[in-house]
């Protein structure tokens, strides 16, 4: 869209365009996935029917909660290193709108698009760590600081293997621009039979699983919830939260879940596109235009089957003890992903 | 899986426990189909705990525990305040084994493999409450010899840590001892009385028909 | 046993010296430890039960529960009370299995009585024992994965639990409290559809556990989280008193309703005492899992074979207990309860003195959570299983 709009509009409406386009594009997965997952189907998982009287099915019960914690006081424990403590919430969130900004949602409909998407995007999801970090530190309690200090451990120790599930991606598409990654699986065959494209969880199937096992701990959700564990830390880093910051810290955790949904369907999933052979299409300029309204809604599509994934193993898993998740992560997805990148690389030579 | 234990084996009990910590065993009791019951010197109570664990194979541990056996000064709690204290039989009577002193210890070991227990008292001298402690032997004591410091003022020679259990560590007086009042029904007569008053126009002989 | 004791041994030699390295390298870095207060307000602990962990990092050096914040001093408002006032009290001692708290204490006033409940009434007694088992290890088994971080099992829980809380509201008339046993039987007959209705929900529960096994106890992580957790050997189980699925968990043959002779009806009933070798979080909890389903096919097996007759014997209609001590313990659904009643032929009891189980279960947590993991306290408390009234009384 942004592309489109290009030609005839200020400066100052583009950018105002940009940044509305991204307040929707956080909120409105975040709003999704909070009701029709954490709402609705873990109730009916738990069997209960979850919120029915804020209207329809319950479906206004987010906005009575939001309406909810912005009533709350604001509350900052006398200790705590104020400053430090009320930007905490704001950090987190910052990351998420960071790392929509590169994700494509149609031929032209992106907010940027430049060539190290995909080194970008690996980058500044671990600005979300900083902000849990300080969060932890500045609330002046034992339970916050622990779980901060495991959010950084774990952060750090999934930031890695995430990287090396990528590097797959990035080696059979040959490029590290997310919209040309699209492109390559949409575009691409088969051995020769284009009719599906050539999306890379086919080839790159040991990658999406070591990629979703990492967003699942870079989320902070079951099983890898040790940095809230609410059985033993009380809510970890959030603890001390109230109103309006706690509110900050929720949509950020499901919002962040929406937008790493939607990079693993650009990634792995063949992002907006469908195959080009259908319309014969060849490259990027020759996707017809109706593709930027289509375009989006495939992406939501694919977003919310994987949202419903990270969900689905969120409501029925345990969770891990910490040094059995940094075990797991150094002792098996990283040899794992590294023997992917070589197998990878070698057929890529080979082929 | 071991038989439901008989008399003969209580009776051995007694006997082996007998033999083994000679003129300590002040005085046993084996109620037929019931239980048993041993008294002990106050000198002998941990070293009858060792014999036990040790010797006899009672490895587990079931309470410890006191019996003040002075009637309480206040009766159940239902006297009216206002009028002057009713007169009440203030003998000790110890219950089985008898005893000389107003607290007793009483503690309880099992077998596992016989599945049959033994209840062991011995006298706490009134002068100063004090026993040894059980720890050594079973470890497992250490809090019930806490809860009985708190609750009877009873100091056990050897026991690390005497710590109030319940009550905060300023509170003062012993709640468990008989003459502790329990404010509660000091200050308001207790509604329950009326439960145990004959209903009146019924029969007036104690045996209810029972349906 | 000498395996297990090498194998803690092992343990505690190896926990000693990676403290002692541990120890020069915070000298070298001049790191100090933290203490933790988990609770009296937290989640893991069920009421309001307070550890104070000394913490090295996530490792605990030392702990310590504090208990207390829930005192009621049963064992001194008992002396005040008459023996039928009595079970209205215990009733509170364990929340979540009431009714098989009252049991031991009828017991022993019937004992000093000599007097014993008819069939009917010791067969009844029996199905509202188990029953109320059912319904207290039926929670533990949901709240279990809420420690660990699974949330969904504790709604399952709670759905089947219902069931038998409306059998037992249904029989007794009360959900949580039903003060329902009286001294020589019990207070009512069995309503009417009692029977045809317990086995429809047995069959439940025993679908319950089923869905529970499945969902949590054969997950790897939950396996990771609990296997080799907690090790506590049997002699140290015995030695602290340990009793019920705690001391079945750590090998010992020991089941109160099979191993003593009480006027009840277990030994009608063909059942089986489990027990695990290896007394670590997940034989505790496996353990009580098997134990719910051994209680339903006990209530199951009483249901076909309740004798007729009365439920209630001959008593007085003022209760005097005759001179005399007696001791009755049960398996209640946490471990070995019993009441040690001296009677001095009173309207109400001289002295009680109530052994809870978790009062016991609990005081091993400072030998067993030496150079464990924060989350592995959770994990051993929960497999302990304790409730907060029957360790502070």
């Amino acid at each position: 869209m942004n592309a489109l709009l290009a030609a005839d509009l200020p400066y100052w409406a583009q950018s105002l365009l940009r940044v509305l386009g991204g307040i929707v594009a956080v909120l409105l997965p975040a709003g999704t996935i909070v009701y029709v997952f954490l709402f609705k189907m873990m109730s009916f998982m738990q069997s209960r029917l979850g919120p029915m009287e804020a209207g329809p099915y319950g479906s206004l019960q987010l906005v009575a909660e939001v309406g909810k914690w912005l009533q709350k006081e604001d509350i900052t424990p006398e200790r705590a290193d104020r400053f430090i403590f009320k930007i905490a919430p704001l950090v987190v969130l910052v990351s998420t709108f960071l790392l929509v900004a590169v994700v494509p949602f149609g031929p032209d409909a992106w907010f940027t698009n430049f060539e190290a998407g995909v080194f970008y995007m690996l980058a500044v999801s671990s600005v979300s760590v900083l902000g849990i970090l300080i969060a932890g530190w500045a609330s002046a309690n034992k339970y916050s600081l622990l779980g901060g200090l495991r959010a950084a451990g774990q952060l750090i120790a999934y930031e890695l293997p995430m990287v090396l599930a990528v590097v797959g991606v990035i080696i059979q598409a040959g490029t590290m621009n997310l919209q040309q990654i699209v492109v390559a699986q949409n575009a691409g065959s088969i051995f020769g039979w284009n009719g599906l494209g050539n999306p890379y969880i086919l080839t790159q199937f040991v990658g999406f699983i070591i990629f979703m096992i990492a967003v699942q701990a870079e989320l902070t959700q079951t099983p890898f919830d040790m940095p809230i564990a609410e059985s033993e830390l009380v809510s970890g880093y959030m603890t001390e939260y109230s109103g309006f910051r706690f509110l900050t810290f929720f949509i950020a955790e499901f919002a962040t879940a929406g937008v790493f949904a939607l990079i693993a369907s650009v990634l792995f999933l063949g992002g907006w596109g469908i195959p080009f052979a259908w319309f014969d299409w060849s490259t990027i300029d020759s996707v017809d235009d109706w593709m930027n309204v289509v375009g989006p809604l495939i992406m939501v599509t694919k977003m919310m089957l994987l949202a419903f994934i990270i969900m689905w193993v969120r409501f029925s898993y345990p969770r891990f003890r910490e040094d059995q998740l940094q075990r797991f992560a150094w002792k098996v997805l990283v040899p794992v992903s590294l023997v992917n990148i070589m197998v990878t690389a070698i057929l890529k030579v080979a082929f | 899986m071991a038989e439901i234990p008989g008399d003969t084996l209580r009776q051995r009990i007694v006997d082996d426990l007998r033999a083994h910590i000679g003129a300590d065993l002040i005085d046993s009791v084996v109620k037929p189909g019931d239980d048993v019951w041993v008294r002990v010197s106050t000198s002998a109570w941990r070293e009858t705990a060792r014999v036990l664990r040790h010797e006899m194979g009672f490895d587990y541990f079931c309470f410890l525990s006191a019996i003040d056996w002075m009637p309480s000064p206040y009766g159940k709690g239902e006297d009216d305040p206002t009028a002057p204290p009713p007169e009440r039989d203030d003998t000790i009577r110890q219950g089985y084994t008898g005893g000389d002193t107003r607290l007793q210890m009483l503690g309880r070991v099992t077998s596992s493999a016989l599945h049959v227990g033994v209840n062991i008292k011995c006298d706490v001298p009134d002068a100063d409450a004090t026993v040894d402690s059980w720890i050594p032997v079973y470890a497992g004591a250490n809090w019930h010899e806490r809860e009985t410091h708190e609750m009877f003022g009873i100091s056990f020679a050897g026991h690390p840590d005497l710590r109030n259990m319940y009550l905060p560590t300023d509170f003062e007086g012993h709640p468990l001892r008989k003459d502790f009042p329990l404010l509660a029904r000091m200050v308001k007569p207790w509604p329950g009385i009326v439960d145990v008053e004959p209903l009146p126009g019924g029969d007036n002989d104690e045996e209810g028909d029972a349906e | 046993m000498t395996s297990t004791e090498s194998l803690i041994d092992r343990r505690q030699m190896a926990y000693i010296a990676a403290q002692a390295s541990d120890a020069r390298v915070n000298v070298e870095l001049e790191t100090e430890g933290m203490t933790l207060n988990i609770g009296p307000q937290h989640p893991a602990t069920h009421g309001t039960l307070r550890i104070i962990a000394r913490l090295d990092g996530e490792q605990v050096v030392w702990a310590e529960p504090s208990c207390g914040y829930m005192h009621r001093g049963y064992e001194k408002l008992t002396e005040v009370r008459t023996y039928p006032q009595v079970t209205a009290l215990i009733n509170r001692i364990d929340w979540l299995g009431s009714f098989a708290n009252e049991v031991p204490f009828i017991l022993a006033a019937e004992k000093l009585m000599e007097i014993e409940a008819p069939p009917r009434a010791q067969h009844i007694r029996t199905i509202l024992f188990e029953l109320s088992r059912i319904a207290n290890v039926s929670l533990f088994l949901g709240d279990l994965g809420v420690q660990l971080g699974a949330v969904t099992p504790v709604f399952m829980a709670f759905r089947d639990r219902e069931y038998v809380l409306n059998l037992i509201e249904a029989a007794t008339g009360g959900r949580f409290h039903p003060n329902f046993d009286r001294i020589g039987g019990l207070k009512d007959d069995l309503p009417a559809g009692f029977v045809d209705e317990t086995r429809v929900v047995m069959k439940k529960l025993r679908n319950f556990c089923d869905e529970i096994e499945n969902l949590l106890f054969g997950n790897e992580i939950f396996q990771s989280r609990t296997r080799g957790i907690g090790v506590i050997p049997k002699d140290v189980a015995l030695q602290y008193g340990l009793s019920g699925a705690n001391l079945r968990a750590s090998g010992v043959d020991w089941d109160l309703r099979r191993d003593q002779s009480l006027p009840m009806a277990w030994n009608k009933a063909d059942w089986k005492v489990w027990t695990h070798p290896d007394g670590d979080s997940f034989a505790r909890c496996w353990i009580r899992l098997q134990e719910v389903r051994e209680s339903t096919r006990i209530v199951d097996q009483l249901l076909d074979s309740i004798p007729s007759g009365p439920v209630m014997a001959k008593v007085p209609r003022i209760i005097k207990v005759p001179e005399g001590e007696a001791w009755v313990s049960t398996e209640n659904p946490l471990g070995e309860m019993g009441y040690y009643v001296v009677s001095k032929g009173d309207l109400g009891p001289f002295r009680t003195k109530i052994r809870s189980a978790s009062f016991n279960n609990i005081s091993v947590v400072p030998w067993v959570l030496k150079g464990v993991y924060v989350p592995d306290i959770i994990t051993i408390l929960a497999s302990l299983y304790f409730i907060l009234g029957d360790i502070d009384r």
